[in-house]
């Protein structure tokens, strides 16, 4: 199929950017996404110009680092899945494509299609963790007894690979839904539940902290997320927040 | 008091006011309602509303509350939000995977907010100019109530039954995403979520179309 791209370039963060258009053909629906701009990018160095910067990693959808936005949604769109695992199926032959960065003033623009997303990793080192020895002498996990629905809704949480497509879906660019997975999956736990009122005030305050808009429940960050994370979470959230805060 | 400053204590103050704001409408159709089958209930009822000091003391003053701080906070938070994203999408395809009404609560929000204004100038002001500017209390005019009269004479302009359809359509639309999200942000999201969700839509239509058949039913009748 021939396509015609419309991607955002900017050559570094101080940069304005703009929207370029590039054409593509003879592409194969049985591409993924990602080998399709891989195609584009190898004409564009043949022609000595500059390739498209974009992220990518482990492209099997489980290390969330691709984060393109397509057409007007996170990963594209599919669902259920990230960018790499975006099909050029899923597009018709003279077919125009937009394709951007995440878009959040949380989220910078380091060059092209590729954002800082240390904002999320602040939030997690703010409180996404539990406080436990690992010199070697740590506890048989299995020893402690948990009910079988919270061990698979904190499972259900901890499926979040923190791609920031709840961010980027959102129009508040609200973080809630993946702050409220990471509090989620701990607060679940008998081993999370022992720091669960610090987690959740320490994790909402680098959020706000970071500039993130505030979630008005569109419910945008669910249908978009590549792990399927509920909102249920961010109900969760809010209750073990309050209950931080008032108790 | 930084946890009153925190994006979930303002998403809980509005989820709050929104409720307070919900049942005050059931209050206000009920009233409203009694004059579609009997002028002297309509008269009784508005004439205690507007006369009992514990409602005009108490409970006006904490409504009108309820509303400012409702609108100043949507306000507030739609424009930070709206600061959220610095630099826009080319595309931006909500409509993929959120409803037009939870996108647009500012909207109807805007729309719900200039209807109280024309609201307050038909009816609460002169309301107030007649019993505390001129200190009639009695709610009399020519010996009798004078509540039903004014209400049928407010409905005749078609332009302002026109208005007020257009506003509850708005109001059922905010209600619409506003009622599950009020309870959503306050942590309510357990087996009985389908119940609110349920409730809220029935809620959300039958509230506003109750006003709107007032206003059909007295531009109709007059």
């Amino acid at each position: 199929m021939n396509l015609t791209l419309k991607i955002w370039r900017q050559k570094g963060p101080q940069d304005k950017g703009q929207m370029v258009e590039y054409k593509v053909t003879d592409i194969s629906e049985h591409m993924s996404f990602l080998e399709m701009m891989d195609i584009l990018n190898e004409s564009l160095v043949a022609k000595d110009e500059e390739p498209i910067a974009f992220d990518h990693d482990c492209r099997e959808g489980i290390c969330g680092m691709c984060s393109l936005h397509i057409n007007g949604e996170p990963h594209g769109p599919d669902r259920g899945i990230t960018t790499c695992q975006l099909h050029m199926r899923m597009f018709k032959d003279g077919d125009t494509i937009y394709i951007e960065p995440w878009r959040a003033k949380a989220f910078p623009v380091i060059k092209d299609l590729i954002v800082d997303r240390m904002a999320f990793e602040r939030i997690q080192q703010a409180g996404g963790y539990i406080s436990v020895n690992t010199s070697g002498n740590t506890q048989d996990a299995n020893a402690i007894p948990i009910p079988k629905k919270d061990a698979d809704l904190s499972m259900d949480a901890a499926a979040c690979i923190g791609c920031g497509a709840c961010v980027a879906s959102c129009k508040n660019s609200s973080a809630m839904l993946f702050v409220s997975a990471k509090v989620s999956q701990f607060a679940l736990l008998p081993q999370g539940k022992v720091e669960a009122a610090d987690r959740v005030r320490n994790m909402v305050k680098q959020m706000d902290e970071e500039g993130f808009g505030n979630c008005t429940n569109t419910g945008a960050c669910e249908v978009e997320c590549p792990k399927g994370i509920s909102l249920e979470n961010i109900a969760r959230m809010n209750r073990e927040y309050l209950k931080a805060s008032i108790i | 008091m930084s946890v009153l400053s925190s994006s979930i204590a303002r998403k809980v103050a509005m989820a709050l006011s929104a409720l307070f704001l919900i049942i005050f409408l059931i209050i206000h159709l009920a009233v409203n309602l009694t004059s579609l089958f009997s002028a002297d209930v309509f008269n009784e009822a508005s004439h205690f509303m507007g006369t009992n000091p514990l409602i005009q003391f108490a409970m006006q003053p904490v409504l009108i509350f309820g509303v400012v701080f409702h609108f100043v906070m949507g306000f507030i938070l739609e424009l930070r939000n709206k600061g959220a994203r610095n630099v826009k999408y080319a595309k931006f395809n909500g409509a993929a995977s959120s409803s037009w009404a939870s996108r647009n609560m500012i909207i109807s929000g805007g729309v719900i907010l200039a209807f109280i204004v024309i609201h307050f100038l038909d009816f609460w002001i002169p309301e107030l100019n007649t019993k505390y500017v001129l200190g009639d209390m009695s709610g009399l005019h020519n010996g009798e109530f004078r509540y039903f009269e004014e209400l049928q004479h407010k409905f005749v302009p078609i332009w302002r039954v026109a208005a007020y359809i257009v506003a509850f359509v708005l109001l059922g639309l905010h209600l619409m995403h506003g009622f599950q999200s009020a309870f959503q942000s306050m942590g309510f999201n357990n087996k009985y979520s389908g119940c609110v969700k349920t409730f809220g839509k029935i809620y959300s239509v039958v509230i506003p179309l109750g006003f709107i058949i007032v206003a059909l039913f007295h531009h109709l009748n007059h």
